[in-house]
């Protein structure tokens, strides 16, 4: 059984897995950009005494699956999600919503994905992908990072659906049940609520780690990283900041500019022409972000390795909270239906 | 960033695939492009992988030194922090340092020797003389 499907290749797996569905569903406006700026996606929390693969645990975007379930909320679709105890009754599952005709959601680890680079493979457990069809025991794959579509075996397919550690998916999938007309007007209102709370998030979380205060923090931490940990250790902290800003496998996707279309897009929904210079702003930090990662190369080459190197990472970083924090507050300025 | 600076550097992704980036075109408008690497991330990934072979080199003489048991050295070559070895073997974590020691790990049940192996993905026999050469 082989359902129709649409690869669609995009930055980041959740908002590809997300366009895909959509669009296979019949809502066919839908794109990355707009799945991630109305399921609020971009984010900064930088979480104290917690490591991940050994360095600092950062993300620069909201939680996983965060994003799916408020655009599929803000588009009244309804969705099914399950997880599983039994690998049997996972895979029994799957195929069942498959024959239906239904192309699935999966979470998934890297860590077993034999389509992957073995250089990216860490176990990270938070991985999307969408399995549309099955024939000779082996699943027809639509990983949204790929540029095309991939094949795994029933076993390779149950192995990274069952990968262990933090975020285990335990089999989880997830499928619209039903979609409804997404009218002009649901569609400005998701647009609205999108950039309402991802203004709240960067602005309006409590404490000194979340949203762009966190960016404030990290900046704090990186000053003292060189006396803290040495400075090759210090190095690999940078290494990682990088790798989770802009690595897939590991989250990444470049999501200030990801941001920056969206809200380009949301300016031409809106008829509100003041989102562009928002989206010009946003696009600016990312570029911002670009460089502070080219700074912090130089420190993990070796090349540049001071701590007035450290304190001029830190500063760029400071400027940077600066900028997202302008950018933000501007946005909640303005009024928007 | 402007479409025409995305960068195209060679990477491990060479052959395997490019990577969506979004950029500005001549207009000013946004579009996505695809991107061959970047030296940037290759480094950061280069250097995460360095430090993940010495920490595996560093447990290959732990256990020729007879400091530690072969489960310390292939949880480190399987990339496995805590949490992922413990989902995997269905051990508690004091459980697994316990085994960490080379007397209490000769003393294991081929029942438990089993668990190990299906969770790093080889045999009894290499789990129990792994290939330290």
């Amino acid at each position: 059984m082989i359902n129709e499907f649409k690869h669609i290749q995009s930055a980041h797996c959740e908002n590809g897995v997300t366009t895909s569905l959509f669009q296979h569903h019949g809502v066919d406006f839908m794109n990355e950009p707009l799945a991630f700026g109305i399921g609020s996606g971009l984010f900064y929390i930088h979480i104290p005494f917690m490591q991940v693969n050994g360095g600092p645990a950062l993300s620069f975007r909201t939680m996983p699956g965060a994003i799916f379930q408020r655009t599929a909320k803000a588009l009244n679709v309804k969705i099914k999600r399950k997880k599983f105890r039994s690998e049997e009754a996972a895979d029994d599952y799957l195929r069942k919503i498959i024959d239906e005709g239904k192309p699935v959601g999966c979470q998934v680890g890297v860590f077993h994905l034999p389509y992957f680079p073995k250089e990216y493979r860490f176990h990270f457990n938070a991985h999307n992908l969408i399995v549309y069809g099955y024939e000779n025991g082996e699943y027809l794959v639509s990983d949204p990072v790929m540029e095309g579509v991939n094949r795994l075996t029933a076993e390779e397919l149950n192995k990274v659906r069952f990968a262990k550690g933090a975020l285990a998916p335990s089999g989880h999938i997830y499928y619209p049940e039903s979609i409804g007309e997404v009218s002009d007007e649901l569609l400005r209102k998701a647009v609205v609520t999108g950039i309402k709370r991802n203004v709240r998030d960067m602005l309006k979380i409590p404490g000194s780690i979340a949203g762009v205060s966190g960016i404030k923090y990290t900046a704090g931490k990186v000053r003292k990283w060189r006396d803290k940990l040495g400075v090759r250790k210090a190095g690999l902290y940078l290494g990682q900041v990088v790798r989770m800003q802009e690595e897939i496998g590991t989250g990444g996707g470049g999501f200030r500019f990801i941001y920056g279309a969206f809200l380009e897009q949301a300016a031409d929904i809106l008829k509100n022409d003041q989102l562009i210079g928002i989206s010009e702003d946003i696009t600016a930090a990312g570029d911002m972000w670009r460089n502070t990662a080219v700074q912090m190369a130089g420190i993990y080459k070796g090349r540049i390795t001071e701590q007035k190197d450290f304190d001029q990472t830190a500063d760029m970083m400071l400027e940077i909270y600066a900028k997202e924090k302008e950018t933000f507050t501007k946005l909640s300025k303005i009024k928007l239906k | 960033m402007k479409k025409e600076d995305i960068p195209q550097d060679e990477s491990a992704l060479k052959n395997v695939l490019r990577e969506v980036v979004y950029a500005k075109d001549d207009d000013g408008k946004y579009t996505s492009a695809l991107s061959q690497g970047w030296n940037v991330k290759k480094d950061a990934l280069d250097n995460a992988w360095d430090d993940v072979n010495e920490k595996i080199e560093e447990a290959k003489q732990a256990v020729l030194n007879g400091e530690k048991s072969p489960v310390y050295y292939f949880k480190e070559k399987c990339l496995m922090d805590m949490p992922t070895i413990t989902g995997y073997t269905g051990f508690w974590s004091f459980t697994v340092k316990r085994h960490f020691k080379p007397s209490v790990f000769k003393k294991l049940s081929e029942q438990k020797l089993a668990k190990y192996a299906k969770a790093f993905d080889i045999t009894i026999e290499e789990l129990k003389s792994p290939d330290l050469s």
